[in-house]
């Protein structure tokens, strides 16, 4: 079977003399991978870069007649990001934490990400327009203040971070519960939650609201993801989804302390599996030196409280907050090797693959680069088998994962890595190769009729590390695992088109001397500063 | 007139954003809302400027086409093994973007201002973290406000209206009618203590002692601001208390309150000249605040100790969060040397002090840090924008800097660019050039153009770009 290929989109026809031929013959050919979540830039991200100079120095890249240098491991320096992303096969990257106030640096930082299409998410949850407006029940006034934002910071979809619980870190508090209430608010989690997910209706957004659970990181929250998952059961429509629980992992350890902590999967599983109003990612974690980063500043608080490592905290006024902290997963940590395998069950359990997508929540859970040696593990029961020997013994014995037989396909692979991510987030010319979509193609030196994935894991690390091709917006990148063209990525932005013309800058320009420390005027971005800007217009149905 | 409003201001840390100036015949005729420094920036920019480049000939600097300024600069460079590219602080984000490009095309080291001024707030960071926020989070919450080592009445002049102690915020009130209230005492007590001292003949004594102990009113429920230097500065004369320590104690105090916020018992009398009691009661407010920040300028950073000052400062901070809110923020000077820091670390990785000899990034200050690289003589060339290394560097380094080729990139003669080789004066950066600086915490704003340069100047960012192309043609040829 041929792709053809034209103007950077696959057609149904060309002119074949003319047209360059790729012999792809024996080789796995796939839609360019897609990143649902993936923290690669911002003030969050650099701040990462700034705190681990060690972490950079045994991870170099050297500038070539292509390409600019870098730095690597779990931050890597832009430049750097994009191209191991492109090496890898991957064409379209989520950055999926953005404070407001501060997108002007996520897009600069976006600017300087060459081979990759890509988007942000701003941080919503906790913003006091959102908190006021949803306290009030005026879920059309924070529509139209939605719709703001995302047009204001040049955003893709509304990201929740621990409803509720970074406003209360602006005091040094957290929520317990989605049914807490926010100091100083009069609301709740719930509340909050439930209210984002009507506006994300009514805006029409092309993703659902994008949720890091309340408890984030503690025994025995699978219980509080599972109430994030019902609260929104009855604003379902049909079959499509209108929640996204990211990096389920970290929201899914069952127990009432760490000595206790075990497994919450299965629950999880079983609850997704029965309703198909989520979707998940997995933020699973591999066994390395990494770098945590979260909006979620009590958590990392708490992080840091653990493993008395360097800490830092940024909270931003009227919006959100953020810590990073540097971690080692450790095979022989009991806490570590159950995270590691809670990821592997959450893949292997949830049954319908377009709604599970693999991610690291890099760098949190492992640097994205990882991302090969995870597709090992669900395609071939014998590559876990031989992790999980070396794991925490009282971690092995508590793990599903030896009583799991599922292998995952090749099919089920490109859903969980491109296809399915494409899918959320309504990019529909990613993921596919169908004519019209766009020319971004993976190619992998691995011949799915002759291998057999199951025995020849390493086979699939090597190839899944280093494309044979990858193919952006109709330009061969990548050859052999080195890049050979240098591209500028496009960024997507939401531009939603209000039934009335929004109206929301009265109150906002009121307010906004009160609100924040910045001028109404100097707040938004012009569409110019994005290099390359790709506006989405959506219709709204308020 | 035209007037334009919210325009940002290119001097200090700060970076207000509310600036009005009105423009007549693309003449700044008037500034409000600035501080006075910022109303001299905008009124007085073009006093002194440069309008053509230089190019020393026969060691005299003479005009020359800036075709020509370009070309040199570009042989400087290109000819080069280890050139400096040093300065980065007062221009735009997008001009810095350019010179890293520049740096690693002819393997130099790159380094800014960071490297005489926050540079060891940044290496005590890397080791320790930091706790911060943005400023509007302080106006709206913070209760206690501590100084340490700055003096933001004289150097960032709004900082106190705008972001702390008189700023009104959603969960706090300012307090400037209460210091407006003050003050008149102030000045009246001032004035009678004259009269007196004339009438008696004395001559004018400094101000009286530390009193011993807080004043109760420190232990109200209220905003409070509490000032940690070794003179008493005008930000210290606003302060509801004023710590006065000996010169270069400051670790010395600073560990003693860690002790203290542990419970710890001082086996002293005092610390650096302050008494324990006193220490004592500064802890308990710092631990019965809500929030509280510790600002902290060059006064820490660069006397005895240098960043084990910040180490300790940053550790406190950290350790105060085990009751309750603290966080900490470096009082940076110049209004976009935290936007050099954040354009280093995104393309490099490094904040300061950057090393593209080896094709890669590499960083490891006191070896490839400007000044040592200096003293140790081992660069051959070097360009320097928007800042005046002659003026501020040791004699030594600046000795060796000016043994080899130089380039300035400055709008105005400054004691570096009348020692230079070559001399590109560019349009004022956020007056008659636009782009991105960051605040200094870290909150970006576009610089705006407001008046149109002089036909014979670009801006930073497109002189750098035309250096690095310029240098690029070369080196093919070479090839």
């Amino acid at each position: 079977m041929d792709i053809l290929i034209s103007d950077g989109k696959i057609v149904e026809k060309v002119d074949e003399r003319k047209a360059k031929v790729i012999d792809a013959s024996g080789m796995t050919v796939m839609p360019g991978g897609v990143d649902i979540h993936s923290h690669i830039a911002g003030a969050e991200v650099n701040a990462g870069r700034l705190l681990r100079p060690e972490d950079h120095v045994k991870d170099v890249e050297a500038k070539t007649a292509l390409t600019r240098s870098g730095v690597g491991h779990s931050v890597p320096s832009t430049f750097t990001t994009g191209y191991r992303y492109s090496r890898m096969g991957y064409t379209t990257v989520m950055n999926p934490s953005m404070p407001p106030l501060e997108a002007r640096h996520t897009h600069e930082e976006l600017n300087d990400i060459p081979m990759i299409d890509k988007a942000t998410f701003p941080l919503l949850g906790d913003w006091w327009f959102v908190l006021e407006h949803l306290r009030d029940n005026q879920i059309e006034k924070c529509a139209a203040h939605v719709a703001w934002m995302m047009h204001a910071t040049k955003g893709y979809a509304i990201k929740i971070v621990n409803p509720g619980g970074l406003e209360a870190w602006g005091f040094g508090k957290n929520v317990e519960s989605i049914d807490d209430s926010v100091p100083h608010f009069n609301i709740t989690p719930r509340e909050i939650i439930r209210g984002l997910c009507k506006v994300n209706k009514a805006l029409n957004l092309p993703h659902t609201i994008h949720v890091h659970t309340n408890n984030l990181g503690k025994p025995g929250n699978y219980t509080t993801a599972l109430e994030t998952m019902k609260c929104v059961e009855d604003l379902a429509e049909e079959d499509s989804p209108v929640m996204h629980i990211t990096h389920c992992q970290f929201s899914a350890f069952k127990g009432s302390d760490w000595r206790t902590m075990r497994s919450g999967a299965e629950e999880i599983a079983k609850y997704v599996n029965r309703h198909t109003h989520i979707t998940l990612d997995l933020g699973q974690v591999v066994f390395t030196d990494t770098t945590t980063m979260t909006a979620d500043g009590p958590f990392q608080y708490g992080l840091y409280g653990l493993t008395g490592n360097k800490w830092v905290n940024h909270d931003v006024e009227t919006e959100t907050s953020s810590g990073i902290v540097p971690f080692k997963y450790r095979r022989t940590s009991h806490v570590n090797a159950t995270q590691w395998s809670i990821g592997l069950e959450l893949a292997l359990l949830v049954e319908d693959p377009w709604r599970i997508y693999l991610t690291t929540d890099h760098p949190n859970g492992a640097p994205f680069t990882t991302y090969p040696q995870i597709i090992s593990w669900l395609m071939s029961a014998v590559a876990r088998e031989k992790t999980l020997k070396r794991i925490n013994k009282r971690a092995r014995r508590n793990s599903l994962l030896s009583s799991i037989d599922r292998e995952y396909s090749f099919y089920e692979t490109a859903i969980v890595t491109r296809a399915g991510q494409a899918k959320a987030l309504s990019l529909r010319q990613k993921g596919h190769l169908s004519p019209g979509a766009d020319a971004d193609i993976a190619v992998y030196d691995l011949n799915p009729q002759e291998l057999n994935p199951s025995k020849d894991y390493k086979a699939l690390i090597q190839a899944f590390s280093k494309a044979a091709y990858t193919i952006k917006g109709g330009e061969i990148v990548v050859q052999a695992g080195e890049i050979v063209r240098s591209v500028r990525g496009r960024t997507f932005w939401v531009d939603t088109e209000l039934s009335s013309p929004p109206e929301p800058s009265t109150e906002l320009k009121r307010k906004f001397r009160e609100y924040w420390t910045v001028e109404y005027e100097n707040y938004p971005l012009p569409e110019e500063y994005l290099k390359a800007a790709s506006p989405i217009t959506v219709k709204a149905r308020v | 007139m035209p007037v334009i409003s919210n325009i940002t201001c290119p001097v200090c840390g700060n970076f207000c954003d509310d600036i009005e100036v009105t423009v007549k015949n693309n003449v700044i005729t008037d500034v409000k809302n600035a501080c006075a420094v910022g109303a001299a920036r905008f009124l007085e920019y073009a006093n002194h400027r440069q309008k053509y480049p230089l190019i020393r000939k026969n060691g005299e600097l003479v005009e020359a086409s800036l075709d020509e300024a370009i070309q040199r600069s570009a042989e400087i460079l290109a000819d080069a093994t280890y050139p400096i590219l040093y300065g980065w602080s007062s221009t735009s984000c997008e001009a810095t973007r350019v010179g890293l490009e520049l740096a690693e095309e002819v393997g130099g080291v790159i380094d800014n201002t960071s490297t005489v001024c926050h540079g060891p707030s940044i290496l005590s960071i890397q080791d320790v973290g930091i706790s911060s926020c943005t400023l509007g989070q302080l106006r709206h919450r913070a209760d206690l406000i501590f100084y340490w080592g700055c003096n933001p009445w004289s150097a960032h002049p709004r900082h106190i209206e705008r972001y702390t102690m008189f700023s009104e915020g959603r969960f706090q009130k300012g307090t400037w009618r209460k210091y407006l209230s003050s003050l008149g005492g102030i000045v009246t007590k001032k004035r009678l203590q004259r009269v007196v001292n004339l009438l008696l003949g004395r001559h004018l004594r400094a101000p009286s002692k530390v009193s011993q102990g807080l004043p109760h009113t420190m232990f109200q429920r209220k905003r409070r601001m509490v000032v940690a230097d070794v003179r008493r500065t005008r930000t210290a004369e606003a302060a509801d208390y004023f710590i006065q320590m000996k010169p270069n104690r400051d670790y010395e105090v600073l560990q003693a309150l860690r002790m203290l916020i542990k419970d710890g018992e001082l086996d002293v009398d005092e610390v650096a000249g302050i008494p324990v009691d006193v220490l004592e009661e500064v802890a308990d407010v710092m631990i019965g605040c809500e929030l509280g920040v510790l600002f902290f300028g060059l006064g820490l950073t660069m006397s005895a100790g240098k960043h084990r000052n910040i180490d300790a400062a940053l550790s406190l901070v950290r350790e105060l969060n085990q009751y309750t809110k603290f966080v900490i923020m470096p009082m940076r000077g110049h209004f976009n040397v935290t936007g050099a820091n954040v354009v280093f670390t995104w393309q490099t990785g490094y904040p300061y002090a950057v090393d593209f000899s080896h094709g890669f990034p590499r960083y490891n200050p006191g070896e490839t840090s400007v000044i040592d690289m200096l003293c140790r003589k081992e660069s051959d060339a070097a360009l320097v924008i928007a800042s005046d290394p002659v003026a501020t560097f040791p004699m030594k380094a600046a000795q060796n800097l000016l043994e080899h080729p130089l380039i300035v990139i400055d709008p105005e003669p400054t004691p570096t660019s009348l020692m230079a080789d070559v001399v590109i004066p560019p349009a004022f950066v956020g007056i008659e050039a636009g782009g991105t600086a960051y605040r200094m915490d870290h909150v970006p704003l576009p610089l705006k153009k407001v008046v149109e340069p002089p036909e014979t100047v670009l801006s930073d960012e497109e002189i750098l770009r035309r250096i690095l192309n310029e240098v690029r043609k070369m080196r093919r040829n070479v090839d």
